[in-house]
């Protein structure tokens, strides 16, 4: 087993509030990754540094590619972590396109490799067949995964129309149509009730077992985490607290005290240990 | 549509609409006592003269005075909801058409309207034979038809407001004029070039936009257009100023003259020389030219890049996160539009024959962006009904003199009221898996650059 993401030193500051401080991890290929903690911890920034959509203040970011390439991260824009290092994501607020298909999301999606098989715009202008088969391909990845999202019946519908739970499991679909390396998941359990929650559990295990799609997801539902992680990263003011697998996290004091507070008592006794 | 079930807003009391309606016309005295009430001019020896007009100002502050009061009393103090000024019955039939529209796609009711519509503009010339007026307005309407559609490519599927589009249209005419006068090409040869000119000055103005959203964007494409304007204006010894170009080549069918020599077209042809020849070839040539720009429009929305617009338009983050180059995305649509109209400003060159910086104040630019917006951005057909509707509109407000722009601007805002995403709200998938069913426009983003 090796590491798909290693996060070393990250550390992020805006102005003077240091939102990360000197964070390091490893992703394990093939492995569902959870960054918990409470809210305000940072668990967001460090999605949006390995997604490229912030600049690290220091640290490095390493993605290692099926295809053994290793790309430095944080020094990649946005798009090309998505086009070239395979990184894709979802967003805590869902951000699709509410004005198209669904299916058209799906295919906003395949951009590039249909961008590049349109001969970059001029045989598609031209109607030349290799782009129909390029488009037609395109057309049953996009159905594959409505299907596997349940969704096959409103491919036509407006992304908008859909009710939330729905909205976040087509995005999670529209970002496995990029065909990523590894997967950043923002809270993909909020807002969803107990059944949607259990559908999503299956669709992330089946992502990571069918298709070899490596998981770093941030959730708030401990239900799911538990259930499906294999790897738990906690964070607190920007802080590791802990890491491991579930069993090990559950058992933590450090996690538990950072989550529920501590007894008086208890915060006396380490002010005295520190020599306070 | 539930505005009109809506209980009507409290009536305010009669005290109340007075003591409004006093307030209004002490503000109202104020203004206009001292500029309308005190007339001033310089006299015959250069000094100053004045008189007065209190009679004018107590006409308007009684003015002030009934239409406040009448206000308050019928709608209350707050703002008037536009939408209770248009009829219920409106309202419903608007509604109705677009449960119309979703229920038959955009195919049926707007495929057969568009053949129609496209069979009437290729007869047209035949029918009008006779009348130049009928041909000078189609060929007019059709050049706005043809801007419209290139300037929807940037505003309507990329969502970036552009403001200066009539610099690419100048750009384009200026090419032609410059590149057929100082070289001697032929139309043909300049139409090309005047287009990638253009999309060329589409990608220098979309290099400092690319960081600009909305409002800034707006007021930077504005200010590109006027720069353009008034370098035009003040490069004299290559623009000619403000005298502009003129004896511009007259466009040749193909290398044979619209004259009444031997070698002339109707001569070529065995036909009796007319010189409405010229004016029917213009006519389908801009048809064409216009054909053109939309083909390659609807081409264009079913290929990754098209999608790519209008997803950049949707959420440009959610673009990036998909490994879209949005920076290039951005600059292909301004390049593209650009091109459009830069082809339109070459025609319009030819037509004319005489061009000067005039043409392209931002008046222009305004009327194509109304035309865009009138028509329902992204739809082409909306486009193509708005721009017959405002070109064909001012003339026939012609008779109105001053107060056309005036009936014309009232029209314009029933028309937004009635229809507030345009006169065709809805978007129509570019891809379908069974069915294509048209997307409500209240779901379809706007873009803010």
């Amino acid at each position: 087993m090796s590491a798909i993401l290693t996060v070393s030193h990250l550390t992020m500051r805006f102005g003077g509030l240091v939102a990360v401080n000197n964070l390091s991890f490893a992703a394990q290929r093939g492995e569902i990754t959870a960054l918990i903690g409470p809210n305000g911890a940072g668990k967001t920034t460090v999605f949006n540094c390995v997604t490229g959509f912030y600049k690290p203040t220091s640290g490095m970011l390493e993605l290692d590619g099926r295809d053994g390439a290793t790309h430095l991260l944080e020094r990649l824009p946005d798009f090309r972590i998505a086009r070239e290092a395979r990184v894709a994501r979802t967003f805590q607020n869902i951000r699709l396109f509410p004005g198209m298909s669904l299916l058209e999301n799906l295919m906003v999606a395949q951009h590039n490799p249909l961008m590049r098989a349109s001969g970059f715009t001029v045989f598609g202008l031209l109607g030349l067949p290799w782009y129909r088969v390029a488009e037609r391909d395109a057309i049953d990845r996009a159905r594959y995964w409505l299907d596997r999202i349940n969704l096959i019946d409103r491919a036509d519908d407006p992304a908008g129309e859909l009710p939330y739970g729905a909205q976040r499991r087509l995005e999670i679909a529209r970002a496995m149509c990029t065909e990523p390396d590894l997967l950043c998941l923002d809270e993909p359990a909020a807002g969803l009730n107990a059944r949607e929650s259990a559908e999503l559990d299956e669709l992330l295990l089946f992502i990571r077992n069918e298709h070899k799609t490596s998981i770093l997801l941030i959730e708030h539902d401990m239900s799911v985490v538990m259930k499906i992680c294999d790897h738990i990263v906690v964070l607190d003011y920007g802080v590791k607290i802990a890491e491991g697998p579930p069993d090990h996290i559950r058992n933590d004091a450090k996690v538990i005290a950072a989550y529920l507070g501590v007894e008086t008592d208890e915060v006396d006794a380490v002010e005295a240990e520190a020599g306070r | 549509m539930t505005d009109a079930a809506t209980p009507s807003p409290p009536r305010f009391a009669f005290g109340a609409a007075l003591k409004s309606a006093a307030l209004s016309a002490v503000v109202a005295l104020g203004l206009f006592g001292l500029m309308v009430g005190i007339r001033t001019e310089t006299g015959p020896t250069g000094s100053l003269i004045y008189w007065t007009r209190f009679g004018d100002v107590a006409l308007l502050v009684a003015a002030v005075f009934l239409g406040r009061f009448l206000r308050v009393l019928a709608f209350g103090d707050g703002p008037i909801r536009l939408q209770r000024l248009v009829p219920a019955r409106w309202q419903e039939a608007s509604a109705g058409g677009e449960r119309f529209a979703r229920l038959m796609p955009g195919r049926n009711l707007g495929g057969i309207f568009s053949i129609a519509l496209l069979g009437f503009a290729l007869v047209a010339p035949i029918l009008f034979f006779n009348n130049r007026y009928a041909l000078d307005l189609g060929i007019l309407v059709l050049t706005y038809v043809m801007l419209g559609w290139g300037l929807n490519i940037v505003v309507g599927l990329a969502g970036l407001l552009d403001l200066g589009y009539v610099a690419f249209y100048a750009v384009g005419a200026y090419s032609y004029a410059l590149l057929a006068q100082n070289f001697d090409l032929s139309f043909w040869v300049c139409l090309p070039l005047a287009g990638i000119l253009a999309a060329f000055w589409g990608l220098i103005l979309g290099f400092p936009v690319l960081r600009l959203r909305g409002d800034y964007l707006a007021i930077v494409t504005l200010a590109f257009g006027e720069i353009i304007r008034i370098v035009l204006l003040n490069w004299q010894n290559v623009t000619g100023g403000p005298n502009g170009i003129s004896s511009i080549p007259r466009p040749s069918f193909f290398g044979i003259p619209f004259n009444n020599d031997d070698d002339g077209f109707a001569a070529v042809f065995g036909l009796d020389y007319s010189a409405t020849h010229r004016i029917v070839f213009l006519f389908y040539l801009i048809l064409m030219l216009a054909l053109l720009t939309n083909w390659v429009t609807l081409r264009l929305r079913r290929l990754p890049i098209g999608r790519a617009w209008e997803a950049l338009r949707e959420d440009e983050i959610a673009c990036r996160s998909l490994g879209i180059n949005t920076t290039n995305t951005k600059l292909t649509a301004f390049a593209i539009g650009a091109m459009f109209g830069g082809f339109a400003g070459a025609f319009f060159a030819t037509r004319q024959g005489f061009i000067s910086p005039e043409s392209f104040s931002f008046v222009e630019s305004a009327l194509i962006l109304a035309i865009v917006v009138l028509g329902g951005m992204g739809s082409q057909l909306g486009v193509a009904i708005a721009a017959i509707v405002t070109i064909g509109g001012f003339e026939l407000f012609r008779e109105f003199a001053a107060y056309r722009m005036l009936v014309f601007g009232g029209a314009m805002v029933l028309i937004m009221v009635w229809r507030p995403r345009g006169l065709i709200g809805t978007r129509t998938p570019s891809v379908f898996l069974k069915q294509r069913k048209a997307i409500a426009g209240a779901l379809v983003g706007e873009g803010r650059g």
